[in-house]
């Protein structure tokens, strides 16, 4: 009996330190992998790097300008394609959150998300690329915006379910017509949780390469016209990367210590809208 | 005193005779906008489901050439040759489904730790808070730098193990792609794991803990049976998430359109196929290509419509057992 | 025969900077029923919960002062062990959803890793099911999950489970609290029976209840225990002016 107990204690301890051991051995890529983009990336990373366009391979020096200002430009677009669709899409599933179109959407947001990004690159080069016959921004950021979609659709309907039924009666009481209460005081009152959720879809697909494989393409020369294949970060890392030049491989480093750093700082602003701007009920 | 209520007096009835009249003309408006609004409302709602049909369509119609050439002999066929003008996926289905089982296999027992560690040992302070949103940072790398990162510090381990082995020393291959995509993986399925665990009732452990069960045969024969579906179900979702992933994939696969024989060898996976070479194909290649998206497509949806299914199934129940 | 089972004293107990309880002093003696009486809130929850250490369950819960089970420290054994010792019945059925109820009976050692013949285990269920009042509606579904019985069945599916264990003390958490009457009626009419084989200790909020079924009572109030002593003198002449005030409804 006695040594009945022991032997389960002991199995419980040994158990409790398996887990604890292995919860923190996945923490060991993080580590590495953080530690080597910024060993690798801070020392690539200065003024030229950010300001110049990148230079033929035997050639010294030049950056990373024109995917700076391709990844600025992919995400404004996928922004404005994607932004009032998914708010909309959101606040009819909120409202009709039984209905049996609403049961469909939902479904279809859930696939939407789990669609895989080379599909969606595809669909994209279909759509826009092939009929225009030119790699092009537009192309990018319809790729980009589809997979922004779901993220923000999920996120305002969650955030308008949880907003307090009294809210909507007391608008209501006062005469206030459905509509104008619903944009002028639920959203208004989520607006916290919608922001989040367009900030971690950004996080999303700053980073996102296989869409823009077929799509924005890249572009080694700075380009500002939006039917014209563009630079971005995620595209430049992949192609210095593949190259066989180390000099190329610690720009990619470079862009890659930028591209977290903007990923992250999406994840970061996000977490402080979703905490500064809650209304308290 | 008087001026302030003659003052008021007239604003009261100023507002009525206001409301009244803005009620009257605005009636017909109203009902309008009220409509549009919610016309508006369901153009937006109906738009997202044409665009995943319209996502559907759009693959089958470009693919139609490669599956009137191919049908389902597209399955088995081993060859891929575009000068040939012959292709089959079987090469980059054997090497979607080895990477992303193996990765699924490696990712469980970390991933499983990691759930019970945030979601029964540490559920708050300063060390689960530091799991947390170390798991949140991992999760938010994006694919392209695990590429970069597996490049330089995998590719050279993985041969060295090779040679080691006495093996040819590739460096990418089935089991480079695997160990990157398990540690992609894992922070996804972990926190599902957490979710689900955290779903437990707290008096079914009581219960057991009631009866002198430890902690290990608490969580072995009362938290682990309980949140089983959920688990497999978030297990499900992260192969799910395998099969797609691309960049990483793309970049430690080695890039080999032929059956592999061994762990080691270098192999394409659906994605990586279509990275690979999409840019360049034309005519029946770019349609044998998006008949893999196709496929790509059709499987990634099924799984994860059956985890997204089991997981609210699970959240269900939780919440009717709370109330 | 009468001999003192669970000997509380000195015990107080704190949830971070609060202190729940001060300085119970108690005994309860074999085969009674004895009552925890007292508002919710008034630390007679956590006095029970104290007995088989599931506080300890709760981060920043610590005691000071002794227990003794018939003797042994309490406080001086391993707490899986002392909870083999004690049975616990908690304020909701909670029943092991995803064990049949033959499995949900015999738990304990399911749990423990005790492995018994499978006749012996057999013996033990029906005793034990016998005991709880619940043979003869669930003999024939034995190997069903015990997710379709009532609440009022699964509440005393729980009592089995507890006392499949043989323990020296059960614990009833407010064992009532979520049941309709029929089946409160039910559940406090097998306490009674149980009295002849088992020492309980019994938390409720309803005075109605502790009158109807417990020897002894302890009245608690902010955490102190005001009064105590047999069930019949406390209800007709409360020593205490407090006590006098809870029985007759001036608050709590």
């Amino acid at each position: 009996m006695k040594d009945h107990t022991t032997a389960r204690m002991i199995k419980d301890k040994v158990f409790r330190a398996t887990v604890i051991l292995l919860a923190c051995f996945s923490m060991l890529p993080l580590l590495l992998i953080l530690y080597f983009i910024t060993r690798n990336g801070i020392a690539v990373i200065n003024w030229e790097f950010l300001s110049q366009l990148p230079r033929p391979i035997g050639e010294d020096g030049g950056g990373v300008f024109n995917a700076i200002v391709g990844t600025a430009i992919l995400i404004i677009l996928s922004s404005i394609l994607s932004i009032p669709f998914g708010i909309t899409t959101g606040i009819y599933l909120s409202e009709k959150s039984d209905g049996k179109i609403a049961h469909i959407v939902r479904l279809c947001v859930v696939v939407l998300q789990g669609t895989p990004s080379i599909v969606i690159g595809i669909v994209a080069y279909l759509w826009v690329v092939a009929p225009f016959h030119s790699f092009s921004a537009i192309s990018g950021g319809v790729a980009l915006s589809i997979m922004m979609l779901p993220v923000i659709i999920k996120a305002t309907e969650e955030t308008l379910k949880l907003m307090p039924y009294h809210l909507k009666e007391a608008s209501l009481a006062l005469g206030v017509p459905y509509h104008k209460t619903i944009l002028k005081v639920i959203l208004p009152t989520g607006i916290n949780g919608i922001l989040t959720g367009i900030l971690l879809s950004l996080a999303r697909i700053t980073g996102e390469t296989a869409p823009l494989l077929f799509t924005a393409f890249g572009n080694q020369f700075m380009n500002w016209n939006l039917f014209k294949p563009i630079d971005s970060l995620p595209y430049r890392i992949f192609y210095y990367a593949m190259s066989p030049y180390p000099e190329w491989h610690a720009f990619a480093w470079g862009a890659s210590f930028m591209l977290v750093a903007v990923v992250l700082g999406f994840n970061l602003i996000a977490r402080g809208v979703a905490a500064k701007w809650k209304v308290q009920f | 005193m008087t001026e302030m209520c003659s003052v008021n007096g007239i604003g009261m009835q100023d507002i009525n005779e206001k409301t009244e009249t803005a009620d009257m003309t605005a009636k017909n408006t109203m009902d309008k906008s009220e409509q549009r609004f919610g016309k508006v409302l369901l153009l937006a709602a109906v738009f997202v489901v044409v665009l995943l049909l319209a996502i559907l369509a759009t693959l089958v119609a470009a693919s139609i050439p490669a599956i009137k050439a191919f049908g389902l002999t597209f399955f088995w066929g081993t060859t891929w040759d575009a000068a040939a003008e012959k292709f089959g996926a079987l090469p980059f289905l054997a090497g979607t489904l080895i990477t992303s089982f193996l990765a699924t296999l490696i990712c469980i027992p970390f991933s499983i730790a990691i759930s019970i560690f945030l979601g029964e040992y540490f559920k708050e302070g300063v060390f689960s808070a530091f799991l947390r949103s170390s798991v949140e940072v991992l999760a938010g790398i994006p694919s392209v730098i695990y590429g970069l990162w597996g490049l330089f510090l995998l590719m050279p381990i993985m041969r060295a193990i090779e040679m080691y082995l006495g093996v040819t020393p590739h460096g990418v291959g089935l089991l480079t792609s695997a160990l990157i995509l398990a540690i992609m993986i894992i922070p996804f399925s972990a926190s599902i794991g957490r979710e689900v665990i955290t779903l437990v009732p707290g008096d079914l452990k009581e219960a057991a803990f009631s009866l002198g069960a430890t902690r290990f045969e608490v969580i072995r024969n009362v938290i682990i049976p309980y949140a089983r579906s959920g688990i497999i179900a978030g297990i499900l979702l992260s192969l799910g998430r395998a099969i797609g992933e691309t960049m990483a994939v793309t970049m430690l696969i080695g890039n080999s359109n032929f059956i592999p024989t061994g762990i080691f060898d270098p192999s394409n996976t659906m994605a990586s196929v279509i990275a690979n070479e999409f840019a360049e194909a034309t005519g029946i290649t770019a349609a044998s290509l998006i008949y893999v998206a196709l496929v790509l497509f059709l499987v990634t949806t099924v799984v994860n419509i059956v985890g997204t299914y089991v997981i609210k199934k699970v959240a269900l129940e939780a919440s009717k057992e709370v109330t | 025969m009468e001999s003192t089972v669970l000997k509380v004293s000195d015990f107080s107990a704190y949830f971070g900077d609060s202190q729940i309880l001060k300085n119970i002093n108690l005994e309860t003696d074999s085969n009674f029923v004895t009552t925890l009486m007292g508002p919710s809130g008034c630390g007679k929850t956590t006095l029970i919960r104290c007995v088989n250490r599931m506080h300890e369950l709760i981060p920043g819960a610590r005691v000071t002062g002794k227990m003794y089970l018939k003797n042994d420290d309490i406080y001086g054994m391993e707490p899986i062990v002392l909870r083999r010792k004690i049975g616990m019945v908690f304020q909701k059925p909670n029943p092991f959803p995803m064990m049949s109820i033959y499995d949900n009976v015999i738990a304990g050692y399911k749990l423990n890793g005790i492995r018994f013949p499978r006749d012996e285990l057999d013996n033990i269920v029906e005793r034990s099911l016998m005991g709880a009042a619940l043979w003869d509606e669930v003999k024939d579904s034995l190997h069903r999950k015990g997710t379709f019985l009532s609440g009022g069945q699964q509440q005393r599916l729980c009592i089995a489970r507890a006392l499949a264990m043989n323990p020296e003390i059960l614990l009833l958490d407010e064992p009532t609290s979520a049941l309709d009457p029929k089946s409160t009626s039910a559940i406090e009419e097998l306490i009674v029976e149980l009295k002849k084989s088992v020492t309980m200790l019994l938390v409720t909020h309803n005075i109605a209840q502790a009158a109807r079924v417990s020897d002894y009572t302890a009245f608690i109030y902010l955490g102190e225990l005001v009064e105590f002593g047999p069930t019949d003198k406390m209800f007709t002449v409360p020593k205490d002016k407090r006590t006098e005030e809870y029985l007759t409804g001036k608050f709590g």
